[in-house]
C-alpha cells in the first residue's frame, strides 16, 4: 500500500472547511474525525497532523483519540466492509463460526482490507437486530440468520457487482 | 368510511427483513386499489416482536399480522381492505393452541407486558411531531413550565420512587436535586445514548421509535436543575437513531417546544447531538464526559460527580435514555400513580432486550418484580427447538449468569444483585444446555479486554490473566490451582479497579463459578465440555451403523475433513477437521458424534 506523505489539496480544503464549521473548537475533536473519515475513508498520519494544526492542539492527542475509538481506523476499509455481529445474542447462535469463515474464505484477519482493495472483514458489538442473529452486514445491507455455509454466497455476490461493474460499458 | 392506519414496523430488526419494500409495496397497493382515501401507510418504531418481523399492525380493527414479506403486500390489501377478512396465513400462530390469533393484546407476547417507556413504540411515526403530541406528548412539558416550580418536578420525581435505568439504580430524582443544588453559572443535561452492551437494543429502539419523549424529558430536567443546554451522547453505530433524532429536534424547536422561550416562558434550552466512536467504556458516566469534551474516554475517580463538576467542569446531570422515557408519564400521571407499580424498593418497569436461545426474541417492557419464569417462558415462549434452559444472563458484561433455581425470583435491582448479577441496562441473554458456562465467561472477558481502556491496572493487567486462566481451563489444560487463582484474581479486580468497568468486569466469571461449578471442575479435572462445545476437548466422528452415506456432511464440510462415496459410510479425518459442528448440525441420521 502507498501511502502518501503529503495530503492531497482537496483534502486539505476539506479538512480547513470541517474544522472551520466546527469553529477550530477542541472539543469537537470526535465530530471533526467523524467527519474527516466519513469523506476520506480513513484517519492516515498525515490528516491527523493536518486537523491538530487546525485545532490548534497537539497532533499526540489527535493520535490518542483516533486510537482509543474502535470506529476511527488508520488503514483504509476495502470497498465492501463486512461487519460480522459478535454480541452476546450472535455469539451464542454461531457467530464466531460466520467470523472464522469469512477469515477463511476471504483470507484475511479481522480488522484487515484484501489486497484488491475489495472487502475488509470487521467483528462489531451488536447491531441491536438480535431476532435475526447471527447478523453480517456489508455496507448499509443486514444479511440475518446466516450460517457458514451462506457466507460464500455473500462474498460471490459483491464479486459479480465487480465483475458487472467492469464489463459494463 | 372510517380512516384505517396500517402500521409498518420501521425498526432495525424488521429493516433488515425487507420492512423498507414491503412499504413501498403496500403503498403501490393502496394506490392501485383505489384505497388512498380511506387507508393511510404509517411507519413506527419497534414493535418488539423482532422474531416474527417484518411486522404489520392495522388500526382501529387492531388486527396483527407477522413475518410479511413484500410479496404479501397485495393479496394483504385486497384481503382486508377489499374483502374486508382477515388475511389468515398472516396471522400469528398460537403455538400451543395452534389457533390463529388476531389481536397482539391477545399474544402471549404482549399480554403480560406494560408499557410506559415504550408506551408509544409502534403507535406513533416517530417523524412526525403531531402523532406524538396527539398522544399527550408535550403535555408533561407545559404542565411543568405552566403549573409547577422547578422543586416541585423534582420533588415529584423523588416520590415516583424512579431509579436510574443504566444500570446503577441510583435515584433519578436525587441526582437531578444534587445537580440543582451545586453551584455553577452554567448546567448541562446529558443523556447518555451510548449503549454498547453486547446483546441489548432498548435504548435504539426507543430513540427509533419516540425520540420526542426522550427531547421533552430533558427539557424538563433541564427546566428543573436550571439548565439551558442539553447533550445528548448517541453512538455513531446508530445512525437511523441519530437521524430521527435530529428530525425530532428540528420539530421541537419549529413547533417553539426547544429553543428561547419555550411555550411562551421565559425558559430556554437547547440540545445537541455529540457521536460516540465505539468505545464501551463511554457509557460510564465520566468517560462519557471527557469524550465529549473530544478526549479519550477514560474514566476518572468519582467523587467529585458529575452532578457537581461534570461537562467542562460544570454541573452536569447524566440520565440514561430509558430513564428519561419514564418522566413525562410521571409528570403526566404523577408520582404515586407510577409508585404504585414494581416492588418496595424498584417501582415502575423495566425494558429488557430478550435474545439468545428463546423462541421469541424481541423489546419487552415489564413491571419490576416479575418473574424470570414468566418473562422467558409466558412472554418469551420458551427455550428455542425444545431444549432445556440452562441459564439467562443479565446485565451484559457487568453481569452475570443466573441459573434454574433463580427462576422464580421477582426481578429488581436489590434481588439481582443479591443473586449475583445486576440490573445492567437490560439485556437479558437466554441459554440453554448447548452453551458451555465457562466459554460464555471467556466470551465476556474478551469483551472486556478490548474495551478496557487500559488506564488502571488491576483492569487491564487483573482482566488479562483471568482470561489466560479461563483460555487454559476450555483448552483442558487447567489446573486445581488456577480455580483458586479465579477466585482471588476476579474479588481483586473488583474492589481494586478505578471504575464501574472493571469494577464488575469478573462477574460473569464469579457467578458461573458460584452457579455451575460443575461445568468448571469438568474442564479442569476430567478435561471434557460438558456442553460439548470447547474445540480442544471434543471430536466428532461418523456412527456407522447409523450412516447412510448421503453425502449431506461431505459436502457441507467446510475444509474437506470428511471422505466417502454415496451410499457408502463416511469418515471424518481428525487432522484435517476444525470441529465446527456443521457435520452435526447437518445429519439427518443422528450419525454424527460428539464426544
Amino acid at each position: 500500500m502507498i501511502i502518501n506523505t503529503h495530503l492531497s489539496e482537496t483534502a486539505e480544503v476539506l479538512i480547513k472547511s470541517i474544522c472551520a464549521r466546527y469553529k477550530h473548537d477542541e472539543h469537537e475533536l470526535i465530530n471533526v474525525l467523524h467527519e474527516v473519515q466519513h469523506h476520506l475513508g480513513y484517519l492516515p498520519e498525515e490528516v491527523q497532523q493536518s486537523i491538530a494544526d487546525e485545532l490548534n492542539i497537539p497532533v499526540a492527542k489527535v493520535y490518542g483519540v483516533v486510537t482509543f475509538y474502535s470506529f476511527f481506523t488508520m488503514i483504509p476499509k476495502g470497498k465492501y466492509n463486512i461487519s460480522i455481529c459478535l454480541g452476546t445474542a450472535c455469539y451464542v447462535r454461531g457467530g464466531e463460526l460466520i467470523v472464522e469463515e469469512f477469515k477463511r474464505r476471504l483470507n484475511i484477519g479481522v480488522g484487515e482490507t484484501s489486497t484488491d482493495g475489495l472487502f475488509s472483514l470487521n467483528s462489531i458489538r451488536c447491531v441491536g437486530a438480535c431476532g435475526l442473529a447471527p447478523v453480517v452486514s456489508v455496507g448499509d445491507k443486514i444479511y440475518g440468520r446466516v450460517t457458514p455455509q451462506q457466507v460464500r454466497r455473500i462474498i460471490d455476490e459483491y464479486i459479480k457487482i465487480e465483475e458487472e461493474l467492469e464489463i459494463a460499458p | 368510511m372510517a380512516k384505517n392506519y396500517i402500521f409498518v414496523c420501521g425498526g432495525i430488526g424488521c429493516r433488515a427483513l425487507e420492512s423498507e419494500q414491503l412499504k413501498k409495496n403496500l403503498q403501490r397497493e393502496i394506490i392501485l386499489q383505489g384505497l388512498s382515501e380511506e387507508v393511510q401507510l404509517v411507519t413506527t418504531g419497534c414493535f418488539g416482536f423482532c422474531e416474527k418481523g417484518p411486522l404489520v399492525k392495522i388500526l382501529p380493527d387492531n388486527t396483527f399480522y407477522v413475518q410479511v414479506a413484500p410479496e404479501d403486500a397485495g393479496e394483504l390489501i385486497y384481503q382486508h381492505f377489499i374483502q374486508k377478512q382477515k388475511l389468515e396465513r398472516l396471522l400469528y400462530i398460537h403455538p400451543e393452541t395452534q389457533q390463529r390469533v388476531t389481536e397482539a393484546g391477545d399474544m402471549d407476547f404482549y399480554k403480560k407486558q406494560f408499557r410506559i417507556a415504550l408506551r408509544n413504540c409502534g403507535f406513533i411515526d416517530p417523524e412526525n411531531i403531531e402523532e406524538y403530541i396527539a398522544r399527550d406528548g408535550y403535555a408533561a412539558l407545559a404542565k411543568c413550565l405552566t403549573e409547577m416550580t422547578p422543586d416541585s418536578v423534582i420533588d415529584a420525581v423523588k416520590q415516583s420512587g424512579l431509579r436510574g435505568r443504566g444500570g446503577g439504580g441510583f435515584s433519578t430524582g436525587l441526582k437531578w436535586e444534587i445537580t440543582k443544588k451545586s453551584t455553577g453559572n452554567q448546567k448541562y443535561v446529558v443523556c447518555n445514548a451510548d449503549e454498547g452492551d453486547p446483546g441489548a437494543f432498548m435504548d435504539r429502539s426507543l430513540l427509533e421509535g419516540d425520540p420526542h419523549s426522550i427531547i421533552e424529558a430533558m427539557t424538563i430536567c433541564g427546566y428543573s436543575i436550571g439548565a439551558d443546554k442539553g447533550l445528548i451522547y448517541i453512538r455513531a453505530e446508530y445512525p437511523l437513531a441519530i437521524k430521527r433524532l435530529q428530525k425530532a429536534l428540528q420539530q421541537a424547536e419549529d413547533a417553539g417546544l426547544l429553543g428561547k422561550n419555550i411555550l411562551g416562558t421565559k425558559f430556554n434550552f437547547s440540545i445537541d447531538i455529540r457521536l460516540g466512536a465505539g468505545a464501551f467504556v463511554c457509557g460510564e458516566e465520566t468517560a462519557l464526559i471527557h469524550s465529549m469534551e473530544g478526549c479519550r474516554g477514560e474514566p476518572t475517580y468519582k467523587p467529585p460527580f458529575p452532578s457537581v463538576e461534570g461537562y467542562l467542569g460544570k454541573p452536569t446531570n447524566v440520565n440514561n435514555v430509558e430513564t428519561f422515557a419514564n418522566i413525562p408519564v410521571i409528570i403526566n400521571k404523577g408520582a404515586d400513580w407510577f409508585s404504585n407499580i414494581g416492588t418496595e424498593k424498584s417501582k415502575g418497569t423495566k425494558v429488557f432486550a430478550l435474545a439468545g436461545k428463546i423462541n421469541n426474541v424481541g423489546l419487552i417492557e415489564v413491571p419490576m418484580g416479575t418473574t424470570l419464569r414468566e418473562i422467558i417462558f409466558d412472554i418469551g415462549g420458551g427455550i428455542k427447538d425444545g431444549k432445556k434452559f440452562k441459564a439467562v444472563q443479565t446485565g451484559g458484561p457487568s453481569g452475570g449468569c443466573l441459573g434454574e433455581q433463580f427462576l422464580d425470583t421477582p426481578i429488581d435491582y436489590d434481588n439481582l444483585i443479591e443473586a449475583g448479577s445486576m440490573m445492567g441496562s437490560g439485556g437479558m441473554i437466554v441459554l440453554d444446555e448447548d452453551d458451555c458456562m465457562v466459554s460464555i465467561a471467556k466470551f465476556y472477558l474478551e469483551f472486556t479486554l478490548h474495551e478496557s481502556c487500559g488506564k488502571c491496572a488491576p483492569c487491564r493487567i487483573g482482566n488479562k490473566r483471568l482470561h489466560e486462566l479461563l483460555d487454559k481451563i476450555t483448552k483442558g489444560e487447567g489446573e486445581k490451582e488456577d480455580l483458586k487463582k479465579l477466585r482471588a484474581l476476579g474479588t481483586v479486580i473488583k474492589e481494586t479497579s478505578l471504575c464501574g468497568l472493571g469494577q464488575s468486569s469478573p462477574n460473569p466469571v464469579l457467578s458461573t463459578m458460584q452457579n455451575f461449578y460443575d461445568e468448571y471442575k469438568a474442564h479442569v479435572f476430567e478435561k471434557t465440555c460438558p456442553a460439548k462445545q470447547c474445540k480442544d476437548l471434543i471430536t466428532f466422528t461418523i456412527v456407522e451403523e447409523n450412516c447412510t452415506g448421503c453425502t449431506l456432511c461431505f459436502r457441507n464440510c467446510p475444509v474437506e475433513a470428511i471422505t466417502g462415496e454415496k451410499g457408502k459410510v463416511h469418515e471424518i479425518h481428525q487432522d484435517l477437521c476444525i470441529r465446527c459442528g456443521i457435520c452435526y448440525s447437518k445429519c439427518k441420521f443422528d450419525a454424527i458424534l460428539v464426544e
